[in-house]
């Protein structure tokens, strides 16, 4: 794109109408299916020797359940869009995030994407035992920054998690914290790196009003640095806040894409608020 | 399918995407001229290789950070690190060693740094088997969320009992001195030992994990074997002693001898336990096994673990 732009440089080009002229793809789905696998999940009976009597007559599809998540989802997202996803729960967002991080595989159609796509979940990688120090660095190795990248950013991650304004907490074990604070390390830490595809899994809904507020402003920041975020959440006022496009998701199809305002105006109006 | 294709196709439309020259893309097309990749693809071996590389300090620290967070509960905290190997050496002190009186040819002054030197070197291979059958299964909410070449687990969790094993030594060496086996020059082998044995120990943790990810069920098992392998390996006897003392045939002798749980237990003490336990105790060949069980079991392991990389953490 940017040779293009480059070429054509003595004829002025028309300005698109939208903010940031989303034109070089960063994230394409095509014709997605994701198909969970469930063992154990069938209705029948559950104890040893139906278990037994399964292995031995050797049919294991008998206690296989398959969950059809994600039915053929098409879409393309452009580099510094903000793409909300909403739908009722169970609706397979969270599925398709995962399968845009290339953490799921797709049973049918592909997804391709720039660069490593992340999940915003660095929680999982994070040990409560440990002191929130020890899970900051921890937690950026984890997402692949370098020991450097971690020194240098460790400062920035623990005065934006606001943890150490009532006393020097971050020395102590993450058990300790309250279930706000933990979050607000969590987002923190997942939050300092600069991602070229970023997702939210309702991180916003953690934290107080005050901290709310400073990670909308990291997310329109992460944005503004050549990225897509991808935000799920239903609280329809932050997908507001810092989304410009929204996907909207029933029973694993996509029901809409457009604006913001044209896509919770018609949602809100299905699900009655 | 069909129906399902035109819903995605009409919400398509209802985009208010700007016009440009990729409208008439298929979206395979306009992935190739974007240079984008498919998500979640395996790559090859030396790219695995690379990434691995790249995440080495993630590796170490969280095998560290694992093994802090072990003991972190306790009053005495990580004093724990020697304490449990040091509890563990006398309650084999008092049952074997006292109550038993010693085993076969050998004094106590022999026989207590050989069982306490058999019991930790196998628990360093008996524990990264068990942690590597969990890596994958017992972590899955990290394989969920973040993205890391997976085998970055079951090494790590190696080089974590690696780690318990070095606190371990610390016991041994005071245990040695107190019967009477002073360091020397033979001392320096133990390097090349823990480093082959790290590496077999990886490949088992590796194999382990793969095969722990599909078949969770082997946790369960996993102890029982262990144990059966504990005894086949001389841990807390000499086994050629025993075997030949019941007329074994020469060759099971030597396939037990030559397992790799026993050779690095016998070479760690030939290296260590200066009078009472020599040459002659070894298996021929002892080198040649150490380096091959080791090149074996990391590279199978390495490569059987790569191949199903993709598949880790799904379903």
């Amino acid at each position: 794109m940017a040779e293009q732009q480059n070429d054509t440089g003595a004829q002025p080009q028309p300005q698109p109408q939208a903010p940031a002229a989303p034109v070089t793809p960063t994230v394409i789905a095509d014709d997605l299916h994701i198909v969970y696998r469930v063992y154990g999940g069938s209705s029948g009976k559950g104890s040893a020797t139906a278990a037994l009597n399964r292995i031995i007559r050797r049919k294991p599809g008998g206690s296989v359940r398959e969950v059809h998540a994600v039915r053929g989802v098409t879409f393309t997202a452009y580099r510094g869009e903000a793409i909300g996803l909403i739908g009722s729960n169970g609706s397979g967002k969270s599925t398709l995030l995962r399968a845009i991080a290339g953490l799921l595989p797709a049973e049918r159609g592909k997804v391709y994407t720039d660069g490593q796509p992340s999940l915003l979940g660095v929680n999982a990688a994070l040990m409560n035992d440990l002191t929130g120090e020890k899970n900051v660095v921890l937690g950026g190795l984890a997402m692949g920054m370098s020991r450097d990248q971690v020194r240098e950013r460790y400062q920035g991650i623990v005065d934006f998690s606001g943890i150490n304004e009532k006393g020097d907490f971050i020395s102590l074990p993450m058990r300790t914290y309250s279930s706000g604070m933990a979050a607000r390390l969590r987002f923190s830490i997942a939050a300092a790196k600069d991602h070229d595809v970023l997702m939210i899994d309702e991180a916003l809904a953690t934290g107080d009003r005050k901290f709310q507020k400073r990670s909308e402003a990291r997310i329109r920041e992460l944005r503004k640095e050549a990225g897509t975020v991808f935000l799920v959440s239903h609280n329809n006022k932050s997908i507001r806040d810092t989304c410009d496009r929204v996907l909207w998701l029933e029973k694993g199809e996509l029901l809409m894409d457009g604006p913001t305002d044209e896509v919770i105006k018609a949602y809100e109006k299905e699900s009655g608020k | 399918m069909s129906t399902v294709s035109e819903t995605t196709h009409d919400s398509a439309v209802a985009m208010s995407a700007p016009p440009s020259p990729d409208d008439g893309l298929t979206p395979a097309q306009l992935a190739h001229k974007y240079g984008l990749s498919q998500s979640g693809a395996r790559p090859g071996l030396f790219e695995y290789v690379r990434q691995l590389w790249d995440r080495r300090h993630f590796i170490a620290a969280f095998s560290s950070a694992k093994l802090t967070a072990q003991y972190s509960q306790a009053k005495l905290g990580q004093v724990w690190q020697v304490a449990t190997p040091l509890l563990n050496a006398l309650v084999y002190f008092f049952i074997f060693g006292l109550l038993m009186g010693g085993r076969g040819s050998m004094k106590n002054d022999v026989y207590i740094p050989f069982l306490v030197t058999g019991v930790f070197v196998f628990t360093f291979t008996q524990s990264s088997a068990m942690a590597g059958v969990r890596a994958i299964a017992g972590n899955l909410g990290l394989v969920r969320a973040l993205h890391f070449p997976r085998a970055s687990l079951p090494i790590s969790f190696a080089l974590q009992q690696l780690q318990q094993l070095l606190f371990s030594m610390i016991v041994l060496f005071l245990i040695l001195v107190g019967f009477g086996h002073y360091p020397s020059w033979s001392w320096l082998l133990i390097f090349p030992t823990l480093a082959l044995q790290y590496v077999f120990n990886t490949g088992l943790a590796l194999v382990m994990a793969r095969a722990g990810a599909k078949t969770p069920d082997l946790a369960q098992l996993l102890p029982f074997i262990m144990r059966t392998w504990m005894y086949a390996s001389g841990v807390m006897y000499n086994l050629t002693e025993q075997l030949r003392g019941k007329h074994a045939p020469e060759w099971l002798i030597n396939t037990l001898a030559s397992n790799p749980a026993s050779v690095y237990i016998d070479l760690m003490r030939f290296s260590l336990i200066n009078h009472g336990f020599n040459k002659a105790d070894l298996p021929p060949h002892v080198w040649a096994l150490a380096l091959g069980w080791a090149v074996v079991a990391g590279a199978l392991g390495f490569v059987y673990f790569w191949k199903a990389e993709e598949r880790y953490g799904r379903g």
